[in-house]
């Protein structure tokens, strides 16, 4: 099959490579990485029948703005409620679209999301860093963060036009508050703070990237022992520096730190936090552990479930149009 | 020693042996990871050996925190702490003035010459403690006590990859070109990114690491060696 070759005629901070990250490298600092939403990112593989894992474009709010120089291929998008324009065509994220040769692509920062996943029908080709073309944003190791001027090739690219249009959004994602199992160093935090962060609501601020998100609201004090020995961190730690303000760490959090952890969010809790912007209100709420793994595996069973379905052909075009109405937003020449 | 268990979110056990940092409990933290390794429990993803505890991280569909812990206490159960002996690793150090700019402030806050703070460097027995901080940033305790000098008020930008620095006890050689609060003595010109897929850093915690001077013209002979891979 044929390459497909774009420009990156824009791209904001924070734009990277991102495949389904590389577990098991803790040990030596380097956090598994990945998409933010891990969700919105199967979702974009799934929607092109790509094997689960395959390399796609974390989009930031910052946005990206690709121009086709060569080959045709088709895409998914999903994640938030971005803008997409191709060309005069404007729709939202949640899409499958084929661009060819001097057509113009943009996804832009909407109405809702912090993060959008731009996924082929073919291989992006990028660097590979410790078997994972995720990037690592502090040290940009692995795919990298896009540059304004570069040029993305995708091998193997192709054209399915029996997955075109709008992607069904989950709509199993709970909207209540983010849970948390408490500690492991919340003995170490003075009366009534673990209270605090369960009774009372925090903002997002924009101190906010892959790293971690550190929030604002009343400060959660520690009990004077903020020494303490450097302990493994992971993603959904709340960590909480000598000043009392907790820090959410996600995707490329550092691997170990001495600042107390008060609670920690359940794994797939940190996908939808990752999609708030700043300013977002937000509370949290605690669950035990037992009950972390019974919520836990209901969601991955409806999560499984939702991706086999998404991941089924719609039919061609011609098919399609016959057995359904036009999707809204979409025009067909 | 007898470990504590805590729960980390749906993905993880920390096991925890002390409160407080020690040989002894580092010692265990070793020793029980390298007991995981060769038995791990179904499930289980990775293990994070830090001070005083270790990480057990799993995939919450295919196990939980009790099987996890059942299968812990079982590794702990035949844990051999005396028989621990890390690899011992020989890094070099070029301690040239344009690579060390911190050596003069750590003679005179420690009232010796600039070479008397490299032989205390090079005497130091240090040893993995664990990594943190960024890819490849391994933590090495056993900096001697009379060069011991703490963390600078603010951090410096822009500190080259290979820099040997210094806080407190601990010495770390750094990967990446980042800020860092600590005093720079030194750069090594060995590679901890070794580029050996099955062994892609070059220390393992519990490794013991002893330095080695070298002069300029070793230090570039052997930084090309790197670079020509």
């Amino acid at each position: 099959m044929a390459n497909a070759a774009f420009s990156v005629s824009f791209a904001g901070p924070l734009v990277t490579v991102q495949d389904a990250g590389r577990p098991g490298n803790m040990r030596y600092g380097v956090s598994a990485s990945g998409p933010m939403d891990r969700l919105a990112y199967d979702a974009a593989n799934a929607a092109l029948g790509n094997p689960p894992g395959a390399t796609a474009i974390e989009i930031s709010l910052g946005g990206l703005v690709l121009q086709c120089k060569e080959g045709a291929i088709t895409l998914a998008i999903t994640g938030g409620d971005f803008v997409v324009e191709h060309g005069p065509q404007k729709t939202g994220s949640w899409t499958v679209l084929t661009i060819s040769k001097g057509e113009r692509l943009a996804i832009r920062a909407g109405k809702a999301g912090s993060w959008a996943y731009l996924a082929f029908a073919g291989s992006l080709e990028t660097e590979d860093w410790l078997g994972s073309q995720a990037t690592h944003s502090t040290s940009g190791f692995g795919g990298g963060a896009l540059q304004s001027g570069q040029t993305l090739v995708i091998s193997d690219a192709g054209i399915r036009d029996d997955r075109l249009g709008e992607i069904v959004q989950p709509d199993f994602t709970p909207d209540g508050p983010i849970r948390v199992v408490t500690g492991p160093q919340d003995h170490h935090f003075s009366e009534g703070a673990v209270e605090r962060l369960l009774s009372e609501a925090y903002k997002v601020t924009d101190a906010y990237d892959r790293m971690g998100m550190r929030l604002k609201g009343p400060l959660l004090e520690l009990d004077g022992a903020l020494s303490i020995p450097s302990e493994p961190i992971v993603r959904g730690s709340i960590q909480v520096s000598g000043d009392g303000v907790p820090t959410i760490l996600l995707a490329d959090h550092q691997t170990t730190g001495g600042y107390p952890k008060i609670a920690t969010v359940i794994s797939y809790d940190t996908d939808r936090l990752a999609q708030f912007r700043a300013g977002h209100s937000l509370r949290f709420t605690s669950i035990s552990s037992e009950h972390s793994i019974d919520d836990v595996r209901t969601f991955m069973g409806m999560k499984t479930q939702y991706l086999s379905q998404i991941s089924v052909p719609r039919g061609s075009l011609e098919q399609r149009l016959m057995g359904e109405n036009l999707i809204h937003g979409c025009v067909f020449d | 020693m007898e470990p504590r268990f805590k729960a980390i979110a749906d993905h993880a056990l920390l096991v925890k042996f002390a409160d407080d940092a020690s040989v002894e409990a580092h010692t265990c933290v070793i020793a029980l990871d390298r007991a995981i390794a060769s038995d791990p429990p179904v499930g289980m993803i990775e293990t994070v050996p830090a001070l005083v505890n270790l990480l057990v991280t799993f995939d919450p569909v295919l196990t939980d925190h009790l099987a996890v812990e059942g299968h812990v206490r079982k590794c702990l159960k035949g844990l051999k702490v005396e028989e621990i002996a890390g690899v011992r690793r020989h890094i070099q150090v070029c301690y040239e003035a344009s690579f060390a700019p911190d050596l003069e402030a750590v003679a005179s806050a420690t009232g010796l010459s600039t070479d008397a703070v490299i032989n205390a460097h090079l005497a130091g027995d240090y040893h993995v403690l664990m990594y943190g901080f960024s890819p490849g940033y391994a933590y090495l305790s056993g900096v001697t006590e009379e060069i011991q000098v703490p963390r600078k008020p603010a951090p410096i930008r822009d500190v080259p990859a290979g820099s040997v620095i210094i806080a407190g006890p601990q010495c770390l050689i750094t990967t990446l070109t980042m800020p860092t609060g600590w005093s720079i003595i030194g750069r090594s010109p060995n590679a901890i990114f070794t580029g050996d897929a099955t062994h892609p850093f070059l220390f393992d915690v519990g490794d013991n690491v002893t330095f080695e001077r070298v002069d300029l013209a070793t230090f570039e002979r052997l930084s090309k060696d790197i670079d020509h891979g």
